[in-house]
Order: C-alpha cells, then sequence, then structure tokens
C-alpha cells in the first residue's frame, strides 16, 4: 500500500458493468513527509473518502477486492484513511561491511 | 519481495474491514548497501516487526495475503512484512543489524 491525497474525482457514464456505483477519484501519490511522489492516477474508492484527504491504496486487483463486486477490473483501489502518519525521522544506520579486494 | 527499514507507522480509524487489529508500518525501501530507494510504502505486519528493523516485504497480493493470514480471502493487501532480516551478503558487501 502507499499513501497518496485525493486530488480529484472522475465522472464516467459509459463503463464496465461491474463499476456500476463506484466512486472513482483522482490521487496524488505522496511520501510520508507529504510530497509528491510519481504521477497522479485514478484509483476507485472502497471506504468513502473524498477531496482534500490523505488516504492509503493498494495496487493491483487488490484494489477492488473491498468492493461490492470483488473481481472487477480495478488497478488500484483506496483502501484507507490515513489520521496520522509517525516516521522515527532518518533511516537509522545500518553497518555495511564492503568486502576487502585481494 | 523487496529490502526495506521499518522507519514508522501510521493510525487510520476508517479503514477496509481486513486491516482491523493488523499493524500497519511504514517502510522505506533500501538498497544492498543500506541506502534508502524510493518512496516509503505502506505495509501490514507478518512476523512481528518494529521501527529500526530491516526486513524483506512481499509486493504481491496473492502471497501478501497468504502471510497475513487473513480471514477474509479477499482481502485489499497488496504488500506484507513477510521476514527479519539478519543479514544480507552481496558481492560486494554484507548489510547487517
Amino acid at each position: 500500500m502507499q499513501l497518496a491525497k485525493v486530488i480529484g474525482t472522475v465522472v464516467a457514464t459509459r463503463k464496465d458493468p461491474s463499476l456500476t456505483g463506484v466512486k472513482l477519484l483522482v490521487i496524488q501519490p505522496i511520501d510520508a513527509a507529504g510530497q509528491n511522489t510519481g504521477s497522479p492516477l485514478v484509483a476507485v474508492d472502497t471506504i468513502g473518502s473524498g477531496y482534500g484527504e490523505t488516504v492509503f491504496y493498494a495496487r493491483g486487483k487488490e484494489g477492488g477486492m473491498a468492493l461490492p463486486e470483488p473481481i472487477a477490473p480495478v488497478d488500484a483501489g483506496i483502501v484507507g484513511i490515513i489520521d496520522q502518519v509517525y516516521h522515527s525521522g532518518v533511516v537509522q544506520e545500518r553497518k555495511y561491511e564492503r568486502k576487502k579486494r585481494e | 519481495m523487496i529490502l526495506a527499514v521499518v522507519v514508522g507507522n501510521v493510525v487510520a480509524t476508517q479503514k477496509d474491514k481486513s486491516f482491523v487489529g493488523k499493524k500497519l508500518l511504514l517502510i522505506q525501501p533500501v538498497d544492498p548497501e543500506g541506502n534508502p530507494a524510493g518512496t516509503e510504502l505502506l505495509a501490514v505486519d507478518g512476523v512481528g516487526a518494529g521501527v529500526g528493523d530491516l526486513v524483506v516485504a512481499i509486493a504481491e497480493g496473492g502471497s501478501a495475503r497468504q502471510v497475513a493470514k487473513s480471514k477474509n480471502p479477499l482481502a485489499p493487501i497488496d504488500l506484507v512484512i513477510a521476514g527479519i532480516v539478519d543479514r544480507a551478503d552481496t558481492e560486494s558487501g554484507t548489510l547487517y543489524l
């Protein structure tokens, strides 16, 4: 799953029948600091999120599994609304030993 | 599978019911030398990992659901932490805790 911000909605009258009644939202993937990362995409909404909210979404078929019709043609789906993100700060220092050249 | 460091967590009240009772961790993918590679991702914890751990995460739906031990066969989970890494050896060196 990845964090994203809802930045718009999509209206599509003619679509696959299994997407009838499904809300389509435009989302912008973000990092933990809230900065945009990558291009916006369209995702189905499965939990009732709306414009301006920070959400998390699942990629692939899994994104649509929370829909009334789980086997829907979906490649991204919003599955939760984020209240708070906790980031511990820097990526903790790992030890890395370079092999000595013989 | 991807190599990553657990860097935090998120709080989400409104979420799909498959996530209830599961730990959602913020992970930072890293390269084999431990440098950050790409954006932070959100993973379900399947092994009891915590902040600071080096882990392997599965980024594929079918296997992710299996590791997450989800009761719902149609859980919308696409990323799960499947193991805590003790050390990763590559041609150029070793990454460890």
